[in-house]
């Protein structure tokens, strides 16, 4: 084969192998991209239907119920501003306790009710997920916007 | 054919540029206009005892933390132990600003919590909290003797922030004068 | 007291990094050899005056000093001795005082091992890692002062993370940090090449063992840390794919990169130029892992305290010496082209089309772990991007990695026959083929990924017996004994073989458990029992089992395989208190060909508990990968070639740089 043409093929394969990556990436990102919304704007009905998302916030006080089966939990997570119902089928996180930061993954269902496949707490006591965090200071920036 | 060379250097400065941006979004550096500003004085009635008030100028020629709190607030429980303890050694006076909370809910959770508070001042619409640009429970700020904001800080106070920035500012104010 | 030592033995350390970054350079820029000289000693006392830094903290942490602020945050008087010594690193401040004692200590190895390198070169490359180290010591010293006094005394200490009391984080980030840093090692090497302007097989050739003792590290680290995370996290996961585990990852898939692209140039001076890029690259994801990990840009599990401070100066840190190196690069690399030419059939054109899809996945991961960062500073939304992409880009992009890598060692060099290629390794594709279907349908999961990852597998470890037959047949002077000629291969080819092999387990190992793994969370009480997989759970209640620093409530569970009783496993659920952090303790069962995994979580009103039980076929076998990769990769770095620099200081092979 000539040089030339060994160069060209060379190119043509990193090019052709180039894009069939970017495509790869487009697509994935498009599929397992994973959004994040405040429980005000689950309220609002910003959120998805039909689409995994997360939601942030701290666990309510005293809304922790297992169901009978005892293995499904359901609990509402809340930015301070507006609550949101939860239902979770598994082991919580260790640091998953009520009035502290949390954060789930899952979808909401026809009813209006998450049903969350993950639930992510803080790992530590210092460290409050930013998600959470970010959701509360949302809500309170909104607070207080309408007040002024 | 030459310029071809330079695109790993162009990609990493893009990158760079990117990261640089990431580091000044982090919510924990967000400088206050107050600091360095006399604050803003105020007279509201006490928690414990609704018919007296207190007032800021109650504090002048002593160096204090001002500390904004409620019982619904997630974050305030995690710097609580810290200010229990503060309270207990008197390091500093703390005032406490209970804000947009209800009575009942306010005392109770002292009850549970502690109550490392030399005097609570409540606000319960948040206007004092408006006038010292309070956008989220808890914030710190250090106010010195003549009543000047020296230092605000924002979220829930860790150890290692109040013996490495804090106390430092605490102590040299306190010698000064 | 003690403490200010430590303290002084770092300032020390900066002052000996500064001079070990200027003299040696400026001496083999004028080449005056009583300057180069100057880099051996002060590399070696600067890695006494680090490790006495070192000992004084550690020092601290072992009598429990807590005037000195990092032991009484990160300390206890009744944490295990151990725990308190593995303490000193499980923090910012002394995590980076353990990074810049691995650089120290890289850099004297180098000045041992290598030292019949040019003097010239051998000042460069101390130069260059002296210019790293002094940017470390002073981003400790500056920054993140170890050694700060806390007065008045704390009374007691706080403790360590009770997530790192853990044996595997004992070894895990040692490891990982000589991995890290040891890169530095050949991205010092490829600085000093393209300052001298010798870019050669020479180069290659001391580049080498450098790189996959880095190599080795890096996946022992790895390796160690996913299975920490699989047994102390508490729910049997190996991999998370976060942002630090992908920092991580990242230096490591370029790192495999560079030992593959090395040895093209090595032997047929192809590729400087890449190779080039591929050894700055390698080291730019070490530092900009540092980055991640440390200005709390993205936070995460292993985020410690975060500081936007310390972010900024290793911002700065991270833009000097890779801006520098890759304007040293653009400006030197377009007089390194040539090199041997080779056929579109040759072992090159493998290795290369093996390099691109590495970048191209270390790419794919960067993006994957920098895109939330991405949209949040653009304001279009907060996102978090989980291990569903990442697997969706990973795994149809190493799939073609695995065939080459099966199909490079038997192509030879510079040009070769397709054909015989194809009669060659043909029969042991398709039997492969045959062999994924097969076993598919034996062990019941009959879906595309268990196919393709069985399959795969198979015709690795087809193709390394195929190999090694091969490489003994063809050995010259045929007419000895098999052994004779076994024991006459080199070490490195060894390693290569090995390490191949390595990934075939591996990939048993992933395929596997994500096929077949099983889980089950039950309500237990005393004397019940549960199934899973054909194994039988009995539960026998709880008991107080309290540690020296925690309170714990430890279950014991019976496991049953039909009548066979088979483990008692004892999980806990621990209070650690000086926290009050709790933390799900898991107990296994491992064996060659499965792991059962239980744990421990809540406990109910009626005194019933809630279990969680796994069973995890073949998931040793990830390990066991890695540990196949990693012995290929000492031997290969241990072979006798490397160690004749003197005698070979120009071999054959050398194409000259213009």
């Amino acid at each position: 084969m000539k040089a030339r043409n060994k160069r060209l093929l060379l190119v043509g394969g990193g090019v052709a192998l180039l894009v069939a990556a970017v495509a790869l990436v487009l697509t994935a990102f498009q599929q397992n991209l994973v959004f994040f919304h405040t429980p005000s704007e689950v309220y609002e009905g910003k959120a998805p239907t039909g689409r995994a998302f997360r939601i942030g916030g701290m666990v309510e006080e005293g809304s922790i119920r297992r169901e009978a089966d005892g293995l499904t939990v359901s609990f509402a997570i809340t930015d301070t501003a507006k609550v949101i119902p939860v239902t979770y089928r598994g082991t919580l996180p260790d640091l998953f306790q009520e009035g502290k930061g949390a954060v789930v993954q899952g979808m909401l269902d026809a009813g209006g009710h998450f049903r969350a496949t993950e639930v992510l707490a803080k790992h530590d006591e210092n460290y409050m997920p930013v998600e959470a965090q970010y959701a509360i200071d949302q809500a309170h920036k909104a607070a207080q916007t309408v007040q002024q | 054919m030459k310029a071809k060379f330079l695109v790993p250097l162009v990609i990493f400065l893009a990158l760079a540029g990117f990261l640089a941006y990431g580091l000044k979004l982090n919510p924990r550096e967000v400088p206050s206009p107050l600091v360095g500003k006399p604050a803003p004085a105020f007279s509201v009635a006490q928690l414990q005892a609704p018919e007296a008030s207190f007032s800021s100028a109650d504090m002048r020629g002593q160096v204090w933390l001002l500390n904004v709190w409620a019982s619904w607030c997630v974050s305030c429980r995690q710097e609580h132990p810290l200010l229990v303890e503060l309270g207990r050694r008197g390091v500093v006076p703390v005032v406490g600003l209970n804000y947009k909370d209800g009575r009942a809910d306010a005392l109770d959770y002292l009850v549970r919590h502690g109550n490392p508070y030399t005097t609570i001042a409540v606000d319960p619409e948040g206007k004092v909290g408006f006038d010292y640009g309070v956008y989220g429970t808890p914030e710190t700020f250090l106010i010195d003797r003549e009543g000047v904001i020296r230092y605000k800080h924002i979220g829930p106070l860790t150890r290692e922030h109040f013996e490495r920035v804090l106390m430092p500012m605490i102590t040299e104010l306190s010698r000064a004068g | 007291m003690i403490a200010e030592l430590g303290h002084f033995a770092l300032i020390l350390a900066l002052v000996l990094a500064c001079v070990q970054a200027v003299v040696p350079l400026v001496g083999a820029q004028q080449n005056r050899y009583a300057l180069m000289a100057v880099g051996r000693p002060a590399a070696q006392a600067q890695l006494f005056f680090l490790l006495f830094a070192y000992g004084c903290l550690t020092w601290a942490f072992v009598t429990s000093d807590f005037t000195v602020r990092l032991a009484a945050v990160n300390s206890h008087t009744a944490t295990p001795l151990i725990y308190k010594i593995t303490g000193v690193w499980g923090n910012h401040e002394g995590s980076l005082l353990l990074w810049a004692a691995s650089l120290s200590l890289w850099t004297v190895a180098v000045t041992i091992f290598s030292r019949d390198l040019p003097e010239a070169f051998m000042a460069r490359v101390l130069g260059v890692l002296g210019a790293i180290s002094a940017g470390f010591v002073s981003f400790t010293l500056f920054t993140s002062n170890p050694f700060t006094r806390l007065l008045p005394a704390a009374a007691e200490g706080r403790d360590l993370n009770p997530l790192l009391q853990d044996p595997g984080m004992i070894i895990h980030p040692p490891l990982l940090y000589m991995g890290y840093v040891g890169f530095s090692v050949a991205f010092a090497f490829a600085i000093a090449a393209l300052l001298s302007g010798r870019l050669d097989a020479a180069w290659a050739r001391w580049s080498r063992p450098w790189t996959t003792a880095a190599w080795v590290f890096l996946t022992a680290g790895i390796a160690v840390g996913s299975g920490w995370a699989y047994y102390e996290l508490g729910w049997g996961g190996w991999w998370f794919w976060d942002p630090v585990e992908n920092a991580s990852f990242m230096p490591w898939l370029l790192g495999t990169a560079l030992i593959h692209s090395l040895a093209v140039t090595e032997k047929r001076g192809a590729f400087r130029n890449w190779t080039v890029l591929l050894a700055i690259s390698a080291f730019s994801m070490s530092l900009l892992g540092t980055f991640l990990v440390r200005s709390g840009v993205i936070t995460s599990v292993h985020a410690f305290a975060t500081d936007p401070a310390r972010g900024l100066y290793i911002l700065v840190l991270l833009v000097l010496v890779i801006g520098i190196s890759l304007t040293l690069f653009a400006w030197r690399a377009p007089r390194l082209t040539g090199g041997g030419s080779f056929a579109l059939m040759s072992r090159e054109s493998t290795l290369l089309g093996n390099n691109v899809l590495f970048a191209v996945v270390t790419g794919a991961v960067l993006l994957g772990t920098l895109y939330p960062l991405f949209l949040d500073a653009l304001n279009m939304g907060k996102i978090s991007v989980g291990p569903p992409y990442f697997e969706a880009v990973f795994v149809p992009l190493m799939v073609p990695v695995v065939v080459l890598m099966v199909i490079g060692p038997f192509v030879r060099w510079k040009n070769d026959d397709s054909a015989r290629i194809v009669r060659r390794l043909a029969p042991g594709a398709i039997v492969s083929v045959l062999l994924g279907v097969g076993l598919a349908v034996v062990v019941g999961n009959f879906t595309w990924r268990t196919v393709l990852g069985l399959a795969l597998a198979a015709w690795v470890l087809i193709g390394s017996v195929q190999l090694l037959r091969a490489r003994v047949a063809e050995r010259p002077g045929a007419a000895a004994g098999a052994g004779v000629r076994l024991r006459g291969i080199p070490a490195a080819w060894w390693g290569m073989w090995l390490a191949h092999l390595g990934v075939g387990v591996f990939i048993i190992g992933v395929t596997m458990v994500g096929s077949l793994e099983s889980e089950l969370d039950v309500r237990m009480k005393d004397g019940q029992t549960a199934r899973l997989a054909g194994y039988t759970f009995t539960f026998r209640g709880v008991v107080d089992a309290p540690g020296p620093n925690y309170l714990a409530a430890r279950a014991t569970i019976e496991v049953a395989r039909g009548e066979r009783q088979i483990a008692t496993l004892t999980p806990e659920k621990r209070l650690y208190l000086a926290q009050q952090m709790p933390m799900t303790e898991a107990s296994l069962d491992i064996g060659p060909f499965r792991d059962v995994y239980v744990s421990l979580g809540d406990e109910l009103e009626d005194g019933s508990w809630i279990v969680s039980l796994y069973h995890k076929p073949f998931i040793s076998w990830i390990w066991l990968g890695c540990t196949l990769m990693g012995v290929g990769g000492i031997c290969a770095a241990a072979d006798r070639r490397y160690r004749r620099l003197a005698e070979r200081r120009v071999p054959a092979a050398a194409t000259q740089s213009a």
